[in-house]
């Protein structure tokens, strides 16, 4: 297994390059300009210059070049900097987005915080609720609970966040008035009353993320825990005397969990990815709203540099849950 | 944090004291301001982004501003030059500006002519790619006469020498923090960009770009009794509906910006009593622009959609003008504006002196359309279509993706078929439409469809400059890299010699009725373009925020400073 | 290579196919989910026939109607009638849904079997579907826009190119979720008793996959195909949100919950109607595939 992950990390070198390059590729193919948001009044020529300045006159693959000694070169010295306070990268430039002339980067950092509040939270919760709901149904298959949490997690997911975002704004804020809708990106938490404010700001957007992923999940772990039920080790363990208990959350359970670990590990790079149409309606400014921001706007650097890191991401999820698979059923062997 | 807090616990003392009229600066407390799209920059210059202007105007000042009726109003400058003061020279060449005295930047260092002069350079620098170098078109030097004299001079007469440091896109930036960001490096001073030291109401205390601004009152503002309010906090991102709803239903914000909304839904959501919705009207003109050449796609990248190849049915005045009479402006400002539209046949609708009386095309006539369609030789097919000649009149109609565009799209199409004109609607992602690039069939500027609609608006109250958009050979072309600005590839000797009159006259009347002229030979005379709707401004502010003034010429936040709170 | 043909069953008495009939008429919910679906999809292609309103015509003095009995479902914003909407939009949801969930499913299924199943395939294959994860998705669509919409609406036109283009979308962009989860099931089924007992005897690959993977990744695919249903019919919707869709004034589900949205506190039964189809249609494919899964399964066939 060991020799296995080596491996798989030294390969996912040549493979990121790739993914980079398709990105830059794709992007340079798409229709669509850094100006498009500049007003009508403004006039072409100046328009053209200002597209001069973001470097967009030179070739394309000058520009990739660049962005490649920028993000793998330069970037990991400003985040030395930043820890050993040296001072490798002063006067290098950096990916700078084309929107707000700042760092990329930097962005991003201030941007994590209520990424993970809302998203991750919304990720945690959940799951916390799906694999209970995924085990119970499946073990009570046909039930009033497994036909009740069919029928609440289907609709739950055929009822998107676009709507479901505005129904809970206007019932707890404005009919009731429980909670804000516009998070408070500036609201930080240093006291116990202050901690209950993020919770009331934050639980409409994780309540309208985790119904969706409460559906997903608790859909495929119900799902897998069938399959497993009928098999004859199930019979086994239980010819055995094992109780109950035993045999369903350790031996069924354990069986279970690679279809489980495959989605979760899927949707954690989502997380990092944020959510997009949620984060816009209320207002919570993650790096979801970062990156569509940066795609109506061309802003390419941005797109092109937050792209790169879920593929990253995506990458590296991939990775772990293929060596959880391994720890999950020792059988399944890669070399 | 803490110095905010203590200030806001101050504020909170101060606001207990009965009757504190404004009288004191920062006795109001805190300000919550929402625009449902975030600011990305504090620098005018790198964004032309209304957003990131709008904010800006906070910070920034420039030397005056227009009022909510267009007039012209001194801002850092003593008075505004006018030939009659002497402050613009007889052969308008040049404008002279005298600052206030005393002025100091929030650092509390002076404001001196060198940074209105350093203004113009650091825009004009031909590496920068500043965003607002049209406002600087035709500026031949700027010269410091004294510490608080500048003078701009003009390589050829302007009537109109408004430009430079007029308005909210072209504020005075201090030297002292941009000296070294001139040109190429002007992206790379985050720190200035983000937090300009400036004139303003406010100081900026954290930027988080496309995202928040918390600013405090800047304590060396001009007039000691200004801004009322200690802290602001300026928050950007979500949609219109949910701006409107914080204003107006919960109360969480005091001001919300453009609220883009159904005349329905916004009328519900001031049902919630929080607040009220405020309307005003500028030069933003929502309009159908004919192809007056032919977009087939069976013609070569060449041909296509210029002026070798004319329209086969638009270039016909008798159908552009059907379709326009077809058209019911009223119910179309009822469905899709409300008290936020008025219909118009104007292209330039306001200021009122350039508006001209033009009215003709307010009632909708089907009837007169299908007789001027039948009298023109264009007769009904067996399928109710029209034809002539073998050219039927099917026309592909396109917009940008926006709920009130595509209503407009699905209303419009029924009227044309009442009239036998058959219509294919499409819509684009905006950010492909109004985008220039050159690859994509899909901008505006391509134009591949044969009629579209968009709202086009002027910077200031003068319509020079967008008049002439319309001359010849101002067209995208493949030649321009399909950049241009003569979307209708509309060609009139006629009408370039008004241009031309135009650019030259400087007596105010004259200029007025050679406006109307060319705003009427646009739209009533040739159905080149057809106005739908003027399209004003809807914001909304908290029942508790005072000193609201909608403007629609400048910033909307152009008297901030003024603004406080009710008790 | 390898070939996914149905193998014909050697004409034994009672097919195997029989007793799966057999076992999926006995499930309650899927004959339910099965009969819920077979309407829904009857009353959106068959109701326009016999409702005299079309789904674009405008009448704009009923805006804004309550049910009534003219307009059961009541008027849109410029008085178009809902119901009339509804079942043109349902033409559309559903055949986008269903044709983009089948692609999805099929590429996903194709792939994770062929990967997971052929040791040396895995790598690439994998790599392949991070990539695809991986790609932004807008840009991605607006490059397809680009390239292919004219060609394709010159070819088979402008309707049925964008059909094509939007179920193709959508297809290519949801199946890799399909692929790693199948993929982690074949490998380890892979490993179990049954398929080492068929390797013995000398099962050919194709027959390996047909007979004996295929039918034990069932479940997960299943559950694959309720989620991209609905998937696939709201990412429709974002897509003419975002103007990458079908003409505007071409109602689809997805379209009219989202137009809805906005008027959810003046008119709320707006957002029902739409909401409850999509809702319903998910909800009666996912029976049918349970249905289906347990009819398939051999272990609970005849209980």
């Amino acid at each position: 297994m060991l020799t296995f992950t080596i491996r798989r990390l030294i390969l996912a070198i040549p493979t990121l390059l790739f993914i980079s390059l398709v990105i830059f590729l794709l992007l340079e193919l798409a229709p669509g300009d850094p100006m498009a948001q500049v007003p009508l009044t403004v006039p072409p020529e100046v328009k053209e210059k200002m597209r001069l300045a973001l470097g967009l006159g030179e070739p394309g693959y000058v520009r990739f070049w660049k962005w490649l000694v920028q993000f793998f070169w330069i970037e990991p010295q400003v985040l030395i900097d930043h820890y050993f306070g040296t001072a490798f990268s002063e006067g290098k430039l950096r990916v700078i987005s084309w929107q707000h002339r700042a760092p990329v980067m930097d962005v991003v950092v201030q941007r994590l915080p209520q990424t993970m509040w809302v998203v991750g939270m919304s990720y945690v919760v959940g799951i916390l609720i799906a694999l209970p709901i995924g085990i119970y149904s499946a073990y009570r298959q046909y039930s009033v609970f497994d036909q009740a949490g069919t029928f609440i997690t289907m609709i739950g997911y055929s009822i998107p966040p676009f709507f479901t975002g505005p129904l809970v704004i206007v019932i707890f804020s404005v009919q009731l008035g429980w909670f804000p809708f516009i998070y408070d990106t500036t609201h930080k938490v240093t006291d116990w009353d202050s901690f209950i404010y993020q919770l009331r700001q934050m639980i409409m957007p994780v309540m309208v993320l985790a119904l969706q992923t409460t559906a997903q999940i608790s859909r495929y772990m119900r799902a897998s825990m069938l399959d497993n039920l009928n098999q004859d080790y199930v019979r086994t363990a239980r010819a055995k005397g094992l109780s109950e208990r035993v045999v369903v959350l350790v031996h069924v359970l354990r069986n279970s969990m690679i279809p489980v670990v495959t989605v979760i590990a899927l949707g954690l790079p989502a997380i990092f990815g944020g959510a997009i149409i949620t984060e816009q309606i209320f207002s919570v400014n993650g790096i979801g709203a970062q990156l569509i921001g940066a795609i109506q706007a061309n802003d390419l650097p941005t797109v092109q540099t937050l792209t790169f890191m879920f593929a990253f991401l995506i990458v590296f999820f991939n990775l772990i849950a293929d060596v959880l698979y391994g720890i999950l059923d020792p059988r399944i062997r890669y070399d | 944090m803490r110095i905010k807090t203590l200030v806001l616990g101050a504020a909170v003392a101060f606001a207990m004291t009965p009757a504190a009229m404004a009288a004191e600066r920062g006795s109001d407390g805190h300000v919550n301001i929402i625009y449902w799209q975030a600011p990305s920059i504090l620098n005018p210059f790198l964004s032309g982004g209304t957003k990131d202007i709008e904010s800006a105007s906070l910070v920034i000042e420039p030397l005056g501003r227009y009022d909510p009726n267009g007039n012209l109003v001194p801002y850092l400058a003593e008075e505004i030059p006018t030939v009659d003061n002497g402050g613009v020279s007889e052969d308008l060449k040049s404008i002279t500006w005298k600052l206030k005295p005393g002025l100091l930047w929030s650092d509390g260092s002076p404001v001196t002519s060198a940074d209105v002069k350093f203004t113009a350079d650091y825009c004009m620098d031909p590496e920068g790619g500043c965003a607002q170098l049209a406002k600087f078109d035709g500026v031949d030097t700027v010269e410091i006469v004294d510490d608080l004299t500048v003078k701009v001079n003009f390589s050829e007469p302007k009537p109109n020498p408004y430009g430079p440091f007029m308005g909210g896109q072209s504020p005075i930036i201090q030297m002292a923090q941009f000296k070294n960001c001139m040109g190429a490096k002007a992206p790379e001073c985050t720190e200035a960009n983000f937090a300009p030291i400036g004139t303003g109401p406010f100081v900026v205390d954290e930027f988080k770009p496309n995202d928040v601004i918390s600013m405090s009152a800047n304590p060396n503002y001009r007039d000691p009794a200004k801004p009322a309010f200690a802290t602001l906090t300026f928050k950007g991102g979500g949609d219109a509906t949910a701006a409107g709803r914080a204003v107006l239903e919960t109360g969480e914000f005091d001001y919300a910006w453009n609220l883009q909304l159904a005349p329905d839904v916004l009328a519900k959501m001031a049902e919630g009593g929080k607040g009220k919705p405020i309307a005003a009207f500028g030069s933003l003109v929502e309009r159908l622009e004919m192809n007056l050449t032919d977009p087939s796609p069976s013609l070569d990248a060449d041909t296509r959609s210029t002026r070798k190849a004319p329209h086969p049915f638009l270039s016909d005045i008798n159908v552009r003008k059907a379709l326009s009479m077809a058209i019911d402006r009223n119910l179309l400002v009822e469905i899709g504006y409300g008290q936020a539209g008025r219909p118009t046949c104007n292209l330039v609708p306001g200021p009122a002196v350039y508006a001209s009386d033009n009215t003709d095309c307010l009632t909708q006539d089907i009837a007169g359309a299908n007789a001027l369609l039948d009298k023109a030789g264009w007769v009904k097919g067996a399928d109710g279509i029209r034809a002539k000649d073998g050219v039927r009149l099917s026309i592909l109609y396109q917009t940008s993706t926006n709920a009130v565009r595509q209503d407009f799209q699905a209303l419009i199409k029924q009227w044309w078929g009442e009239i036998g004109v058959e219509t294919e609607l499409r819509n684009l992602n905006a950010s492909v439409f109004f985008g220039g690039d050159p690859g994509s069939p899909d901008t505006f500027q391509k134009f591949y469809a044969d009629v579209e609609m968009y709202a086009n608006n002027f910077d200031g109250t003068d319509p020079q400059a967008y008049l002439s958009m319309y001359r010849c050979n101002n067209e995208p072309r493949p030649e321009t890299q399909w950049q241009g600005e003569n979307i209708n590839r509309f060609c009139d000797p006629e009408y370039d010699k008004l241009v031309d009159e135009l650019s030259r006259t400087s007596d105010l009347e004259t200029r007025y009725a050679l406006s109307k002229k060319m705003n009427e030979m646009l739209t009533k005379e040739t159905y080149t373009i057809v106005p739908l709707v003027d399209r004003g401004r809807v914001s909304a502010h908290a029942n508790s925020l005072g000193g609201v003034v909608l403007n629609t010429w400048d910033s909307e936040l152009w008297n901030v400073a003024d603004w406080y709170r009710i008790k | 290579m390898t070939e996914l043909s149905n193998p014909q069953p050697a004409t034994p008495p009672r097919s195997q196919w029989v007793d799966v009939w057999h076992q999926f008429k006995a499930h309650k919910g899927a004959l339910l989910g099965g009969v819920i679906f077979i309407v829904i999809v009857l009353g959106v292609f068959i109701g326009p026939w016999l409702w005299p309103y079309d789904s674009q015509f405008i009448d704009i003095r009923a805006r804004n109607q309550g049910p009534s009995w003219a307009h059961p479902f009541g008027t849109d914003q410029l008085g178009r009638d809902t119901l009339a909407r509804m079942m043109a939009g349902g033409q559309t949801s559903i055949s986008v849904g269903l044709t983009a969930m089948l692609l999805a499913l099929g590429l996903g299924s194709f792939i994770g079997i062929t990967a997971g199943f052929f040791k040396r395939l895995d790598g690439p294959l994998m790599r392949l579907t991070d990539l695809f994860l991986a790609l932004p998705i807008l840009p991605l669509l607006l490059v397809m826009m680009l390239l292919f919409r004219e060609p394709l609406s010159a070819a088979v036109g402008p309707e049925r190119g964008i059909f094509i283009l939007i179920v193709v979308a959508i297809g290519i962009t949801s199946w890799m979720p399909t692929a790693r989860i199948v993929r982690g099931d074949v490998l380890a089924l892979k490993e179990r008793e049954f398929i080492l007992a068929a390797r013995s005897i000398g099962t050919p690959n194709s027959r390996m996959i047909t007979r004996h993977i295929l039918p034990n990744v069932l479940s997960p695919i299943m559950v694959s195909a309720t989620l991209g249903i609905a998937n696939a019919i709201i990412t429709e919707s974002a897509l003419s949100f975002l103007g990458l869709g079908f003409p505007p004034d071409f109602p689809t589900w997805g379209r009219l919950l989202n137009d809805a949205t906005q008027y959810l506190q003046d008119y709320p039964e707006r957002v029902f109607w739409p909401g409850l189809a999509i809702s319903l249609t998910v909800l009666s494919v996912n029976y049918l595939g349970d249905g289906l899964r347990d009819a398939l399964d051999p272990r609970i066939r005849g209980r």
